[in-house]
């Protein structure tokens, strides 16, 4: 029997109980959201359980959400089961004044870059990690880039603001 | 050891390694980035792979551009299929916009991405002929990518940073030309494929450079996030055209070809076997565009004002398609709120879109799944102990694109 969003939903759970939050359906894929203290113990069942099988780390990610105080940070894997053909986005939110996440590279030796890549651009530490340091960019930067601080444009031109772009 | 070896007192002489920086502009790496390897004699003991060298921040310049004006930057992740690129990022904002096109530009779309694969393939199998020494193959299928650059020219006016189609559909219907040069690369590209093919398939020299070196598992391929033809040669067939169909490819007959190794040898097969499916794909796609009658044939993008430009003169004639027109250039459409991911099978594997709206003009938010740079980091582990001449040999038949890699 094919995989579905509700059977990943009961086991998950059936083992996590209230401790999964913002169980969502966009797009048809099954998102949902657990403390960032979980994060290798969901993805290690997620990986090990017989029925889910979640073997396959498509994408390792971090979104800043700069107004939300205390979980400012959202890290977001990808995971897609092979075998069902199912995919579904599992996030972790973190403080952004102590943004330490356990690594998943003991899991998937994918993980290794992304996480570099995470750590370069959001400044996510992922604790464990055997090699954390820049990837992309420079090693003497001093910040993180993809944070929302930073904002694009020269800060002295008023032609295109925020407000231009639909959030003032 | 025979008595004419001369017997040196024990520690006299140190085991020393070299080592050497391969990069970041180095012609064999075909590529901006840095390998400093450390060699005993020919062997590599260790290596440490640096990145980042063309690194543009796609990812930051998205979150300030309307979504059309992001195809321009996808151009430039795998160059040697922008097409691909395009297609993925129509279709991520398709499936966030909730836009349905018509068989007829996806069979159209179908053709492109299929075309954009067998130049990207070409350019990589050819590659790693070079590498083994064997330039001819190289430069005699370039006149068929070229023949591919030219269909890619007259279908949007551009050859190698295309920028092609539109949210919805293409920017103008495929012309007479275009058809004409594509029945052209129908009739004669097999032949020369399959010449292609006789010089390196069972040629004993590439044989013997290819087979056994930078082999991968199964296993390990999944564990690193292989996609693509690089995970196909290990033995998984995923292929996300299979696997999630897009763009109506489940209306095609074609198959995945694996490897069973994962050494360089499987990969350049299992390529080359690619580029025959994409061929019958493409001549399927043709037949299905060519069944279109009457007005249906007209059709080359769905109706979406909000996204697609209004033709030239509407805009001078009618007020809504003036308004149309002024909001999608200064880019003043909101975009739903939503959360998406969607990908497609580029010329190396699953590219992935990840797309996070607010509700405002711009992505909030927009990740790129790059393949090339998933399976990059296992390079260290494919050449560890092998020469210095096969870790060039599999750098090439990995596929890495400086441009994907680095985004």
């Amino acid at each position: 029997m094919a995989l579905t969003n509700e059977t990943i939903k009961a086991r998950l759970t059936e083992k996590f109980g209230d401790q999964l939050s913002h169980v969502e359906e966009p797009y048809g894929m099954l998102t949902f959201e657990a403390p960032k203290e979980l994060n290798l113990k969901v993805l290690n069942f997620l990986y090990d359980d017989e029925e889910l099988k979640f073997r396959f780390l498509t994408d390792l990610t971090a979104v800043h959400y700069p107004d939300k105080k205390g979980r400012e940070l959202a890290v977001v894997y990808h995971l897609h089961n092979m075998t069902d053909n199912i995919r579904i986005r599992f996030k972790v939110f973190t403080d952004i004044s102590q943004p330490d996440i356990y690594t998943a590279t003991g899991l998937f030796s994918a993980a290794n870059w992304m996480e570099r890549e995470t750590y370069d651009f959001f400044g996510i530490n992922f604790v464990g990690h055997p090699n954390l340091k820049r990837i992309l960019n420079v090693e003497e930067m001093d910040y993180f880039p993809l944070r929302k601080e930073f904002p694009l444009e020269d800060q002295t031109r008023i032609d295109k603001d925020d407000e231009m772009f639909g959030r003032g | 050891m025979s008595e004419h070896h001369i017997k040196l007192p024990e520690g006299s002489i140190e085991k020393t390694t070299t080592t050497l920086n391969l990069g970041p502009t180095h012609p064999a790496t075909h590529g901006v980035m840095q390998n400093i390897l450390e060699l005993d004699g020919e062997r590599i003991v260790s290596t440490e792979q640096t990145i980042g060298y063309i690194h543009r921040a796609f990812e930051k310049l998205a979150e300030r551009r309307p979504l059309a004006q992001i195809t321009t930057l996808t151009d430039r992740l795998n160059y040697c299929s922008s097409p691909l690129n395009n297609m993925g990022w129509h279709l991520t904002c398709e499936k966030l916009l909730g836009v349905k096109t018509p068989k007829r530009v996806d069979y159209l779309r179908v053709i492109i991405m299929e075309l954009a694969r067998i130049s990207d393939h070409l350019i990589c199998n050819s590659i790693v002929g070079v590498d083994a020494g064997a330039y001819t193959g190289f430069l005699y299928v370039m006149q068929y990518r070229e023949l591919i650059y030219e269909i890619y020219e007259e279908v949007c006016g551009a050859r190698l940073t295309t920028n092609i189609g539109r949210i919805g559909g293409f920017e103008r219907n495929f012309n007479d030309i275009a058809f004409q040069k594509l029945e052209k690369f129908l009739r004669e590209y097999p032949k020369v494929l399959k010449e292609f093919e006789n010089l390196f398939q069972r040629n004993r020299i590439f044989m013997e450079r290819t087979m056994g070196t930078g082999a991968i598992s199964a296993e390990r391929a999944l564990n690193y996030g292989f996609t693509g033809p690089n995970l196909r040669a290990a033995g998984v067939d995923y292929d996300v055209r299979v696997h999630s169909p897009y763009s109506s490819y489940e209306d095609f007959q074609f198959s995945i070809p694996v490897g069973t190794t994962g050494d360089n040898y499987d990969r350049w097969l299992v390529r080359e076997k690619e580029m025959w499916e994409s061929l019958s794909i493409i001549e399927q796609a043709y037949r299905k565009v060519q069944d279109f009658k009457g007005a249906e044939a007209e059709v080359y993008h769905a109706d979406v004002p909000e996204y697609y430009l209004p033709p030239k003169a509407d805009v001078y004639t009618k007020m809504e398609a003036l308004i149309w027109h002024f909001k999608i250039i200064m880019g003043e459409t909101e975009i739903p709120a939503g959360e998406v991911y969607n990908s497609i099978e580029a010329g190396n594997g699953e590219l992935g879109f990840y797309l996070i709206s607010d509700g405002g003009r711009t992505p909030y938010r927009l990740h790129f799944r790059r393949p090339c740079f998933v399976y990059y980091q296992a390079y260290e582990e494919l050449i560890k102990g092998s020469m210095l001449s096969d870790a060039i040999m599999t750098m090439s038949s990995l596929n890495l694109i400086a441009g994907e890699l680095d985004a």
